[in-house]
């Protein structure tokens, strides 16, 4: 299986492309609309600084070649929804040229160029009439198109989280599928082991979910193969993901090829661009995800695998090296936000957003604690998930002689009471019911005030059962 | 001739006669000649009264007041004014009243300009005869059985006749400066840059230019200075400060260097060679020296025009679909019907022809044996117009190479007839350089124009060079149909 993307990411900046209508998603229909986006006759575009910025930085992160001199084009074609009838894009002179990715099983994506336009607007279906919403109509994109230089459908799952963790750590795009901030077209196509020559692709266009891309993607792959072997040509075509089956179909048959008779936009000039803005932007690229991963094993010590969970989260990553810096303790800091902190935040979005967390110090606080022996294990979990439930700092919920425990000569008498008073939990226990050993332990617990190791107490619990198990017989 | 705008301008000042005194003698002028003439598309006489009384306001409050405040003027059809009619001489635009105005008619009513009404022209700006409006044919005010010209034909005529004090144009291969030569009055198309295409709309997006056809250099300097300069909303737009013209515009002519366009005299029809060659004459007579020229590369100028800007065309009027705004097809079957019929019924049959060119041009396969060859072409005749410029201050050529042709001549004509009109303007717009065309005469009262191109901004030296020709040897040419409507 051969496959090449062409991924549309949307940019955030705050105004349009062309004009200063604002990008934000959704809105009243055609509440974010200037006679310039919506292509009124007479109107003008005025490219915004800011896409060439967010391009560059974007090329920049993707080992791109910057071109000094680009241009914009116009690609023509009619639709409903393209109120100029013709998109302003970059044909023969793109932004970025040639950058690479590369993956975790080592194979090198190449980037064939980075292209800035801008989007169009959305026809919507309702009570049988078509409207068009032009809110979406000059949103920035830019467009990411790869040499067919995967081979699985894996690797085009992580190149495309790849990509977005890099867009989000460059603050370029907030990269959301459901919203359409990045969707794809995926070029697929198959051949035999061995063979060099490329099969004929098919192109799957307009997907916006890495899921979908996985199942078009394996589809797609079922169904050349199957042609292949009955000897069936492949029909060089566009095809259309259906969610409802997890097939693809051809999409409506045009009556003639496409012909978008791309020209140079006469209306912007040449983009030009100085070595020195280009330094200065690389000079202010923040750490990539690459980077952040390498420098989370190396100095952090962290597992490769706990390392690629954080830095998923731009946000948790901050909260995490916080912890790690106030605690000295990394690699149990890293543990607090793979499971405390994860399974208080279980959805993604919420991860991503990293809200409602408690400063990094009071978790810290108790890591720093625990590392040195200060909390025993059975506690610290509790002790993580109260500070983060109450978001007060460790300080004001515990204090030191919390966890200095019992005296073991007083858990060994309140051990003795408990089996003395629930002697049929005794029984149970001496006759290999395991569970009956838990009313104990809550006796126990009860008893001193939940400040009891829970694990010296069921040792303590096995010892007196024992001697009452002895003095029984 | 005396300058339009000081007159009025004085007259105001003087309190001779008010701001709405005048806009009513220009609208009942207007009112009264427009049904022969055809100049005007739309009568906007409670914009203009409404105006004027502003004017007339500011002027009571006495202090300077600026130039072209109270003087009543006109805007060809294809740029936008807020509210008012804007069509582009099309059935395709017959409702459509734009939402904002064009960045020069926002200047020219900050400036206090009085709006009469949206000249005539060809649909589109495509034609050098004004016959392909769909609003009719507007008439020669010297011979109202022969043409304006074209495209800003409606204005061109307004202004011979009287009927404007100055006429807004615009000229994409000539559409400001041949009416102006048929018309005999004077043409200013100005450097691609100078003035924000902002609000007008598009027929050939980089050949595109807003100027002034007024009576004399002088207006023109004077309305040129108030509509010129940056305008962010345009990024083609020139950035830079420039002077203005109107100051300079006495300076004369002395050690000017004029280059004499060969590639346009063989040939040339007698009458207008002597005429141009009577002009240079007196140039030289005021102390500039007369050199010839030649530009390399000239003959292909029509095919480079036509192909570049049809291919522009063709996508700047593709959004024109019955959807939004404009002419919808009254009957229709589903979406690709009504869009079908609607620019079917919409666009007459030579916007329908340059659609079909550019679209023919830019189509894969076309593209490199067309498009990109003009593109080239396009690139060394610049060059080789930045080399003249080395030689010559002022290159000199004729405005057309014939007269003001009889009414439906060319529309029955080949339209390759009809294409060669723009053949001495069009290199100008290749290349966006400033040209003006001065009226130098007139044979058996059809008037005839000599056009000077400038190098890029150098508008002042181009109207300052017309200045010096129109006192020293200037013609004043009466129209057939038309007067000053201020006359006693």
């Amino acid at each position: 299986m051969v496959i090449g993307l062409e991924t549309h990411v949307e940019l955030s900046t705050r105004t349009k492309i062309f004009c200063s209508c604002p990008t934000d998603f959704g809105g009243e229909p055609n509440s974010h609309c200037c006679p310039v986006c919506v292509g009124l006759p007479g109107t003008l575009p005025v490219l915004n600084a800011v896409v060439v910025e967010y391009a560059v930085k974007a090329g920049l992160a993707l080992g791109c070649r910057i071109s000094e001199v680009s241009k914009m084009d116009r690609k023509n074609y009619v639709y409903p929804d393209l109120p100029k009838a013709y998109q302003i894009s970059q044909f023969d002179m793109p932004l970025c040229l040639s950058g690479l990715v590369e993956l975790s099983d080592g194979a090198a994506i190449r980037i064939n160029r980075i292209h800035i336009e801008e989007d169009a607007g959305k026809l919507v279906h309702q009570n049988g009439d078509y409207y068009i919403d032009y809110n979406r109509g000059g949103v920035p994109l830019i467009e990411i198109v790869t040499e067919p230089d995967f081979r699985s459908a894996e690797q085009v799952r992580e190149y495309l989280e790849k990509l977005r963790l890099i867009m989000r750590a460059l603050g370029v795009s907030d990269c959301k599928m459901q919203e359409g901030s990045m969707r794809c077209d995926v070029n697929i196509s198959v051949r035999r082991v061995g063979d060099e020559r490329l099969g004929t692709r098919a192109e799957i266009k307009n997907m916006n979910s890495i899921a979908f891309i996985m199942k078009a993607l394996e589809y797609e792959r079922s169904r050349q193969v199957e042609a292949a072997r009955a000897g069936e040509p492949i029909a060089q075509e566009t095809r259309r993901y259906i969610e409802s089956t997890g097939e693809t179909e051809p999409m409506r048959g045009k009556e003639d090829s496409d012909d978008y008779r791309y020209f140079n936009e006469p209306d912007i000039p040449y983009i030009l661009l100085t070595k020195e803005y280009i330094e200065e932007l690389r000079a202010g690229l923040p750490e990539l995800p690459d980077a952040k991963l390498a420098r989370y094993v190396s100095e952090y010590g962290l597992a490769a695998k706990d390392a690629a969970i954080i830095i998923r989260y731009p946000g948790l990553s901050a909260y995490f090296e916080e912890m790690a810096r106030i605690s000295g303790a990394a690699v149990r800091s890293a543990n607090a936000v793979i499971t405390s902190i994860f399974r208080r935040i279980p959805d993604e979005d919420g991860r991503e957003r990293a809200e409602g967390l408690p400063p990094a110090g009071y978790l810290a606080e108790a890591i720093k604690l625990a590392d040195g022996g200060g909390i025993p294990a059975a506690s610290y979990k509790g002790v993580l998930d109260r500070i983060l439930e109450t978001g007060r700092p460790f300080g004001e919920l515990y204090s030191p002689e919390d966890f200095a425990g019992i005296p073991a000569d007083k858990l060994a008498r309140i051990a003795a009471e408990a089996v003395a008073a629930n002697a049929s939990a005794a029984d149970g226990v001496l006759a290999g019911r395991e569970k009956a050993i838990k009313s104990l332990v809550g006796a126990v617990m009860r008893a001193t005030g939940g400040k009891a190791d829970p694990e010296l107490a069921v040792a303590e619990l096995r010892k007196q059962i024992e001697i009452y198990g002895g003095r029984k017989e | 001739m005396p300058p339009r705008i000081a007159e009025i301008h004085e007259k105001l000042k003087k309190r001779e006669l008010s701001a709405v005194e005048i806009a009513k003698a220009y609208i009942g002028a207007v009112e009264r000649l427009n049904p022969e003439l055809g100049a005007y598309i739309t009568l906007t006489p409670d914009a203009a009264l409404a105006g004027a009384a502003e004017a007339d306001k500011l002027i009571a409050l006495g202090g300077d007041i600026p130039p072209l405040c109270g003087v009543p003027m006109t805007v060809k059809d294809n740029i936008s004014t807020k509210g008012v009619l804007t069509t582009c001489g099309s059935n395709i635009l017959n409702n459509y009243y734009p939402a904002f105005d064009a960045e020069a008619v926002t200047r020219l009513n900050a400036a206090g300009a009085v709006l009469l009404g949206k000249t005539n022209l060809d649909e589109f700006a495509m034609g050098s005869t004004c016959e392909t409006s769909f609003y009719g044919t507007a008439k020669n005010p010297h011979d109202t059985g022969r043409v304006p010209g074209g495209s800003s034909g409606g204005g061109a005529a307004a202004v011979a006749a009287g009927i404007a004090a100055y006429a807004i144009g615009s000229d994409t291969g000539g559409s400001i400066r041949v009416p102006a030569s048929f018309c005999g009055v004077f043409g200013l198309k100005p450097t691609y840059g100078a003035v924000s295409r902002y609000g007008l709309i598009a027929y050939a997006s980089s050949f595109d230019q807003i100027g002034v056809i007024a009576e004399s250099a002088e207006d023109a300097a004077c309305v040129f200075d108030a509509i010129s300069g940056h305008d962010p909303k345009d990024m083609t737009s020139d950035p830079f400060p420039r002077g203005k013209t109107l100051p300079g515009i006495s300076d004369g002519v002395c050690g000017l260097r004029i280059g004499v366009l060969t590639n346009l005299f063989e040939g040339l029809n007698p009458v207008i060679a002597d005429k141009i060659g009577a002009a240079l004459g007196i140039y030289e007579s005021l102390g500039a020296s007369v050199e010839p020229v030649s530009i390399e590369q000239f003959d292909m100028c029509l095919p480079v025009y036509y192909i570049l800007a049809c291919a522009e065309a063709s996508s700047n009027l593709a959004r024109f679909d019955g959807v939004r705004y404009g002419y919808r097809a009254p009957e229709y079957r589903g979406a690709d019907e009504m869009i079908r019929k609607t620019r079917s019924e919409g666009f007459g049959r030579e916007v329908k022809r340059r659609i079909m060119l550019g679209n023919y041009v830019l189509s894969s396969g076309y593209f490199d044996a067309y498009y990109k060859k003009a593109q080239l072409t396009r690139g060394a005749m610049r060059r080789s117009f930045s080399a003249a410029f080395e030689k010559a201050d002022v290159i000199v050529c004729p405005t057309v190479a014939v007269l003001a042709p009889k009414l439906g001549d060319m529309m029955n004509a080949d339209p390759v007839e009809m294409y060669l009109t723009d053949m001495c303007t069009v290199s100008v717009n290749i290349c966006g350089l400033p040209a003006v065309s001065v009226p130098v005469g007139a044979d058996r009262r059809l008037p005839i124009g000599m056009q000077l191109i400038g190098a890029k901004f150098s508008e002042g030296l181009l109207l300052r060079a017309a200045r010096a020709f129109e006192l020293a040897g200037g013609v004043v040419l009466r129209p057939a149909v038309g007067g000053d409507p201020l006359a006693v």
